[in-house]
């Protein structure tokens, strides 16, 4: 399937074949790896808490959250910048990967709920006698882990073979998602769906028997995220720099004649599109036991516009930019919500507003444009 | 076996009250001091008993007493003084004297649920004489909730005495009510073809306990009982039906009406201009603290027009949402056409603005706007079915804009151009269309009908920061739904996403109506991605 025409279209002009990374870019990675798997984790583990170089839990754990913000922010970029497709329902994926790993780790809490009952404390509250059969086999880790890419990937791909199908692009697409994501947010508000409802999952105790708030645990956790952010990283990488990803550009600048050479858009876009879903399943299931909560506000419309504008302000069509975005945004975000509560949402406001109208490229392209 | 004895005892109570009402020896000007004693002093069933002899001697002296005794304020001291101790002050329930000072042992008269609901039903029963036809349709509608066999003599005077046909009618109900439990066959199968012509939801109830089931035997032992009570079942059923149904229409068409007002200015700016307006529910919301500013200002300089305050709410939430549509069109939106998911993302940068620009100023909590009088209260279709005024202002008034909307665009030279914009932008230009400024004011109207939108949206729900955010989805799937660039769209979709969300709701429930209507129109662009009605022709495919 999506051959190429018989007889090829010969070009003269030839595409730039970009390797994996280039020589600055494997040093720069392995700089990060140091600092993300070395430097940060003896910081907080061997230095003492007076000493000036310690790094605080606060700090850990909020690094540990923004760099899963910076996976979706890749997953979106993926799908935005380089197949032109903005998802207004992204919060939906991260929130399911969410939800699969918070299975787990509301089934590891055991009996040592407030009412020390085998069921988790909201089923105790509604009277429930077992689990819901979506929940059987989750107090494996395996099946939750698997879960954890298996059902954002399932509903990806469902709702955009439908999307795509129809050639359902551009504005529509991304209120339809919008609609999607909110829907989905009010079926999880339910006490019914089996969810916790509105207060959704906490008071986490355990992840694979080691206790979920221990220093230890922590920089785990955070080193397993850095593992996965850098592993998105060069899987993104890898696929915008091969073949399927220039055909997914060119997709994106002029759908109609790719179909007309004689690709069919609709299997680069739903890959993609699922791929990018898994991503943010995975971004969903490494935030949870760091943050220790997971509720349906994650699914709403605001928070999966805000990963949008990450993409926006680091540069779409770009894959650091977007890890930059994701860093910049909810950089800001955390200390302006402490300093100036009242006004970040002006900030956040100007923002859109000044991203979308003088910086379409980003900080990234206002950086690249200034070195040239 | 404890109902059987409870009944028995009831029939004790009505010998007694029928004993008591032969008697004519009961003095007139006060209550009768045996019962009032029994009340403080006796056991459960010589309080109810005291009670029947307290309706029938039908003394509207006995309210206060009755009162007092619901509101734990009966005390007695020693053995036969019997006080209404309301704080410090204490009066002789017998003889209306004050008592100072208040004696040392004073015990509290506890009444159980069962004595309770009797009191209840007795003050109700003693109001059905009073000469305020209000007092007495507010004691009819309270002996309904829980009638009793001791209130039956007094149902029987107030509806010989009751010319009211509202009243009697409800009256007649009651006792039937009553009568349903009477030891006479005769009795019983009137009162249940009586209790045919109610419209109460409640005597479903009461005629589905006497077709109950109880392992092996019926509930109630006499076929041809059940056959009455069947049959007047049915016909009580077929009526609350139709006022079910009644009602789930008109609410249908209200939330259709909420949402057509809500999508209307969303059709012009998206559906015509092309422009993703995030931000549409935010200016809906400044069109429902405009009407707030409106309200308060008129109740603070000119109090007795507060009535009419709406008049003057409306132009102002016009006004206010059309001149920030346009100032955001002017700053941010004109330069971003052509590009909309650029303009998506920087309304909804301009929603945020707006939002906290509404918490600093106004506050995070939601602000108070009243009803003016003549829009409270509503008609009575059916006894299950009260059509609210305010919600059928709203229909009427959504109605009047749509109207207003449509000779806009097709008899007016702004109208024109707007359209002529829509359908080829060049070529308007090359006529000598100033598109930017037809730009400017479309965009304009379109917000300043999303201001309309919030001033009607003030009088149904509550007013606060976040009160765009719960349309803007809500808007977005009406316009989609109803295809892009016709109004006609937009109505369908408004009434059709309406009346379905409401009787979806009475079948599965709320959240789950909301979610099945949104599922159905992720499905039905998959099928139409064009919407119900779309343009044809060469502009489809722009």
């Amino acid at each position: 399937m999506n051959a190429p025409l018989p007889v090829p279209l010969q070009t003269s002009l030839r595409v730039p074949v970009h390797p994996l990374l280039t020589k600055r870019g494997w040093i720069a990675l392995f700089v990060v790896s140091y600092v993300l798997f070395v430097l940060v984790p003896s910081a907080h583990l061997l230095l003492p808490a007076g000493h000036p170089l310690h790094l605080s839990d606060y700090f850990v754990t909020l690094t540990g959250k923004i760099m899963c913000y910076a996976i979706v922010a890749l997953a979106m970029d993926l799908i935005w910048g380089y197949a032109g497709i903005l998802s207004l329902g992204h919060g939906i994926f991260f929130a399911l990967g969410g939800y699969a790993m918070g299975m787990y780790l509301m089934r590891s809490i055991g009996r040592d709920g407030v009412y020390h009952s085998d069921l988790p404390d909201f089923m105790v509250f509604l009277d429930w006698k077992a689990y819901p059969w979506y929940w059987s086999f989750t107090d494996h880790f395996a099946w939750a882990a698997a879960l954890v890419v298996l059902v954002p990937g399932a509903l990806a791909f469902v709702f955009g073979y439908f999307a795509f199908r129809s050639r359902i692009k551009g504005v529509y697409f991304s209120i339809i998602t919008q609609a999607l994501t909110y829907a989905f947010m009010l079926l999880f508000f339910r006490n019914d769906t089996g969810f916790g409802g509105n207060n959704g999952f906490t008071d986490f105790k355990r992840i694979l028997g080691y206790p979920i708030t221990a220093p230890g645990t922590r920089v785990a956790l955070f080193a397993a995220t850095g593992v996965a952010l850098l592993g998105a990283l060069l899987l993104c990488r890898w696929i915008v720099t091969s073949k399927a990803g220039r055909v997914l550009t060119a997709i994106r600048d002029a759908e109609s004649r790719v179909m007309f050479i004689g690709y069919n858009p609709l299997w680069y876009k739903l890959a993609v599109w699922t791929l990018s879903a898994m991503l943010c399943g995975i971004a969903g299931a490494l935030y949870v036991p760091q943050v220790g909560i997971i509720n349906p506000g994650e699914m709403s419309p605001a928070n999966s516009i805000e990963i949008a504008i990450w993409v926006a302000v680091g540069g779409r069509g770009s894959l650091v930019g977007a890890i930059l975005g994701a860093f910049l945004v909810n950089g800001a975000k955390s200390w302006f919500t402490q300093a100036f509560p009242e006004y970040w949402l002006f900030l956040l406001g100007l923002i859109f507003i000044v991203v979308t109208l003088f910086l379409p490229r980003g900080v990234v392209g206002l950086l690249s444009g200034k070195r040239r | 076996m404890d109902m059987r004895a409870s009944s028995l005892r009831r029939v004790v109570a009505a010998a007694l009250l029928a004993l008591a009402a032969l008697v004519p020896s009961l003095p007139a000007r006060a209550m009768a001091p045996e019962a009032v004693r029994a009340l403080a002093f006796g056991d459960n069933d010589a309080k109810i008993a005291a009670l029947g002899t307290l309706v029938a001697a039908d003394d509207p002296q006995a309210v206060p007493f009755l009162q007092a005794l619901a509101d734990g304020e009966v005390q007695t001291a020693g053995e036969s003084q019997v006080l209404i101790v309301k704080g410090a002050a204490a009066t002789d329930a017998l003889t209306g004297a004050s008592v100072s000072p208040l004696p040392e042992a004073r015990d509290d008269v506890v009444i159980n649920n069962r004595v309770r609901r009797v009191v209840a039903g007795a003050i109700a029963a003693l109001k059905l004489a009073a000469s305020d036809r209000a007092i007495r349709l507010a004691a009819v509608k309270a002996l309904q909730g829980g009638a009793d066999e001791e209130m039956l003599p007094a149902v029987k005077k107030a509806l010989a005495k009751e010319t009211d046909p509202e009243i009697r009618g409800l009256l007649e109900l009651t006792q039937a009510t009553i009568q349903l439990s009477s030891p006479d066959r005769a009795t019983r199968v009137a009162a249940i073809r009586a209790l045919a012509e109610s419209n109460d939801p409640s005597t479903k109830t009461l005629l589905l306990g006497l077709l109950e089931r109880k392992g092996d035997a019926w509930a109630e032992a006499d076929a041809e009982i059940r056959a009455e009570a069947e049959k007047s079942l049915r016909s009580v059923e077929g009526r609350l039906a139709a006022g079910e149904m009644a009602g789930r229409i008109f609410s249908g068409l209200s939330l259709g009406s909420i949402l057509l007002l809500a999508a209307l200015g969303l059709a012009i700016t998206y559906g015509l201009m092309g422009v993703i307006n995030m931000a549409h529910g935010e200016l809906i919301m400044v069109g429902a603290y405009a009407t707030y500013v409106v309200q308060n200002l008129v109740r603070s300089h000119f109090p007795g027009a507060f009535d009419w305050y709406l008049l003057a709410a409306l132009p102002a939430a016009f006004v206010a949402a059309a001149l920030t549509g346009m100032l955001m069109e002017r700053t941010v939106i004109r330069f971003l056409y052509g590009r909309p998911l650029e303009t998506l993302l920087a309304t909804w940068g301009l929603s945020l603005i707006l939002i906290q620009a509404m918490r600093t100023i106004f506050g995070a909590q939601n602000v108070q706007v009243e009803n003016p009088v003549w829009m409270s209260g509503g008609i009575t279709v059916f006894a299950n079915a009260v059509l609210p005024y305010s919600r059928i202002v709203i229909i009427g008034f959504a109605a009047a804009v749509l109207a207003l909307v449509w000779l806009l665009l097709t008899r007016t030279r702004l109208g024109l151009f707007v359209r002529g914009v829509t359908q080829n932008r060049p070529m308007a230009s090359a006529l000598g269309v100033p598109t930017g400024r037809v730009d400017t004011l479309a965009f304009g109207l379109g917000s300043g009908i999303a201001g309309l939108a919030g001033c009607a949206l003030s009088q149904i729900g509550n007013v606060g920061p976040d009160l765009g955010q719960s349309y803007i989805v809500d808007s977005f799937m009406v316009v989609v739904l109803g295809g892009v660039g016709q109004l006609a769209g937009t109505i369908y979709a408004a009434l059709g996403l309406g009346i379905a969300n409401k009787f979806l709701e009475a079948w599965s429930g709320a959240v789950l109506a909301k979610i099945a209507v949104l599922v159905f129109i992720i499905v039905f662009i998959q099928k139409r991605p064009q919407g119900l009605f779309a343009l044809k022709g060469r502009m489809a495919e722009a």
